[in-house]
């Protein structure tokens, strides 16, 4: 993985006494909270309902023991022991005292770590394919080019003060494990005819209050133009992105009243006035990005069968453990999501087991999903007993993977000041509603998402079963959505109907569910069989 | 604490700014105010001619300013080219990076916070409409 340089160190280095000045600054009342506010946000610290939160960037999801080793020490030094894995690949601390965060930085800084954009109106953490470097299925890995975008994007001079926040993802495969098409802008990295890498470009896709998929505005822009090409994009974006109204703001509604070709075209307009400026790196800089990202060192003879005897293992195993592109290895997803617990959530504890884990069985890396679990992308067959056996001792061990207890939350009431309703309640009862594991297997795939408020933080709107938190008069309530999807297959889930209680709501996805086993054909998902039947019987079974 | 800052070493320019409908209307005008959210480009055939060219920030949230000077200096623009408005210390460092020369920001700004600002980074990452060298090219030469 990325290694920093003098340069990359003494950058971090500065955003860490910069930050320091402007909390100093705003202790000593020099910047009122208003402008303090798009300072810290721009280092990912937003105040909440109790205190405040940090999030801490995990670039496109990747990190090293050393690395989850400082986020657990974060936690016991400074939060309460334990951290969030968030749907962007970051990890979020709840428990944050202000005066503490320069402090933090910089402990982080030691790991090459920080915050900087995980908040504000400018360039976020960029995000990719948990299983990048590892995927039977890519067709290079995604990470350089996202590692440059990284680079690209950190306090860029013009793009700071944008719109409204703006996300990029970049995966490399047909299958899309990063909800591509639901960013700002959405990268898949393909080949052309005459055998070159190149970006395709989609823009314009988010969730929040006016969900959008996003469109395809470039089939193949080449890595000599590609930080060009994106300079164009985020500009005509910054110039033309409506700042009237904060909830008009994202690139999807530039896009949506201009029409995708429109923008496209306004894009290659920009493009022929910033290719000139050479702003390109050279193919040199992404060969010595790309060199960090080479494949481990994979032992050529790894022996290719497992041990299937323990029953346990074998269900862990066949829903948790992914084919790898070397012979002999596997790609490992540990659930943060046991019957009851709170999805994303991890002790210090744990994290530490997951460190050495990483350390020990996959070459020292460990990934960040956006359904908020974590990756050991590079793990010998042969270790796989081994290493479910310490997971379970760990409590990390659930069989879940993309099953109905896998839940995306966002932290909802609990925690958040933007929220509408509680989410992680919720989530614990469908869990729990959903405990028995023979029965959450048969019910296959489904994915569930749940937010608490209309910013869709919770993914609601992907999800195969999506729930959104509101206020109504006062209590909670949930309403229900079917059929999205954040996968190659992308769709935006259609409401069911009025909402309900936190109960009700269980209740009614146990009705969806029992139509789906009734209507359900041998293979099809829960979401292929909504979309082949549509809204009513599902409608009729929850309201009849 | 400074009222106004300028970074160039020419005399400064005491015509005042008229705005962008003015300017089109008068042959001999030399400064003008480009509004935020008013296309830079349309001035593009004048630039040999302007000496000022004022860009507002209504608010310190609003970004459009720093395209603004993006594109004029990538067009050659080489008068001065002033920042106005709700300009924040911490929002100059990043205005220079795209151009900007001079600054008459509402509130005064306090020189040593804006000294040490400034000086903070010895490396960015991306090349901007400064000297400075990006981070890429320092690596490749």
């Amino acid at each position: 993985m990325y290694k920093y340089d003098e340069y990359d160190a003494s950058i971090v280095a500065a955003r860490v006494e910069e930050f320091r000045d402007q909390v100093q600054r705003r202790l000593a009342g020099h910047l009122t909270e208003d402008q303090f506010k798009p300072l810290r946000l721009m280092n990912g610290l937003y105040l909440q309902l109790h205190a405040y939160m940090l999030r801490v960037a995990v670039p496109y999801g990747t990190l090293d023991s050393q690395q989850m080793h400082m986020l657990a020490h974060i936690a016991r030094k400074y939060d309460r022991g334990y951290g969030h894995f968030t749907t962007r690949q970051n990890l979020q601390y709840n428990w944050i005292k202000l005066e503490d965060a320069p402090d933090i930085l910089a402990e982080l800084a030691t790991v090459e770590m920080h915050a900087i954009q995980t908040s504000g109106n400018c360039i976020r953490n960029i995000s990719s394919d948990q299983f990048a470097g590892a995927a039977a299925d890519e067709i290079t890995d995604p990470r350089p080019w996202a590692e440059l975008l990284r680079q690209w994007s950190t306090f860029h001079p013009e793009f700071s003060y944008l719109p409204r926040k703006f996300k990029i993802a970049v995966i490399a495969s047909d299958t899309d494990r990063a909800a591509m098409r639901l960013h700002d802008i959405g990268i898949q990295i393909v080949r052309n005819d005459a055998g070159d890498l190149g970006a395709r470009i989609y823009a314009g896709g988010g969730m929040g209050r006016t969900p959008m998929i996003g469109s395809l505005i470039k089939e193949f822009v080449p890595f000599a133009d590609f930080v060009s090409y994106l300079e164009a994009c985020l500009r005509v974006y910054n110039r033309h992105g409506r700042r009237d109204n904060i909830y008009k703001a994202r690139i999807k509604i530039l896009i949506h009243a201009l029409g995708a070709d429109e923008y496209a075209r306004q894009v290659e307009e920009e493009f022929q006035a910033v290719k000139a400026l050479g702003i390109d790196p050279p193919q040199a800089e992404f060969d010595r990005i790309a060199a960090y990202f080479a494949p481990p060192g994979f032992e050529v003879d790894a022996p290719d069968t497992v041990d299937r005897t323990d029953p346990d293992f074998a269900v862990w195993l066949d829903q948790n453990v992914h084919a790898h592109k070397a012979p002999g290895y596997a790609v490992v997803t540990i659930s943060l999501k046991p019957i009851g617990g709170i999805p994303g959530d991890a002790s210090a504890d744990q994290i530490d087991v997951m460190a050495d884990l990483a350390e020990r069985c996959s070459f020292d890396e460990l990934r960040v999903t956006h359904a908020q679990n974590i990756v050991l992308p590079h793990v010998r067959k042969a270790d796989l007993y081994a290493v479910w056996t310490a997971l379970r001792e760990a409590g990390l061990a659930e069989a879940n993977l993309d099953l109905i207890s896998d839940i995306i939350a966002c932290p909802g009431l609990d925690y958040c000041s933007l929220a509408n309703a509680r989410s992680i309640p919720l989530a614990q009862k469908i869990s729990e509603r959903f405990a028995d594991p023979v029965r959450q297997r048969d019910l296959g795939e489904l994915k569930l998402k749940i937010s608490g408020c209309i910013n869709a933080c919770g993914h609601h709107h992907a999800g195969h079963i999506g729930i959104l938190g509101v206020d109504r008069k006062g209590t909670e309530n949930y309403q229900l959505l079917l059929g999205g999807s954040g996968a190659e297959d992308v769709s935006l889930a259609d409401i069911t109907g009025p909402g309900f209680s936190e109960d009700g709501v269980v209740d009614a996805i146990e009705r969806a569910t029992d139509v789906y086993v009734r209507e359900r054909t041998p293979g099809e998902r829960f979401v292929d069989t909504y979309r082949r039947i549509g809204m009513a019987p599902f409608k009729e079974a929850i309201y009849g | 604490m400074v009222e106004f800052l300028r970074y160039r070493d020419d005399e400064a320019h005491d015509e005042p700014a008229v705005t962008l409908d003015s300017f089109f209307g008068q042959s001999n005008a030399t400064a003008v105010r480009i509004e935020s959210g008013e296309d830079a480009r349309a001035l593009l055939p004048h630039l040999s001619r302007i000496a000022l060219i004022e860009v507002s920030f209504p608010s310190f949230r609003d970004g459009r300013g720093y395209s603004t000077a993006r594109i004029l200096r990538e067009a050659g623009y080489e008068g001065e080219l002033r920042a106005q408005g709700d300009v924040l210390v911490d929002q100059i460092p990043l205005m220079r990076r795209c151009g900007f020369d001079s600054f008459a920001p509402d509130a005064p700004i306090d020189e040593e916070t804006l000294t040490a600002a400034l000086d903070r980074y010895n490396f960015r990452y991306q090349a901007a409409a400064d000297s400075i060298v990006p981070v890429w090219k320092l690596r490749h030469g």
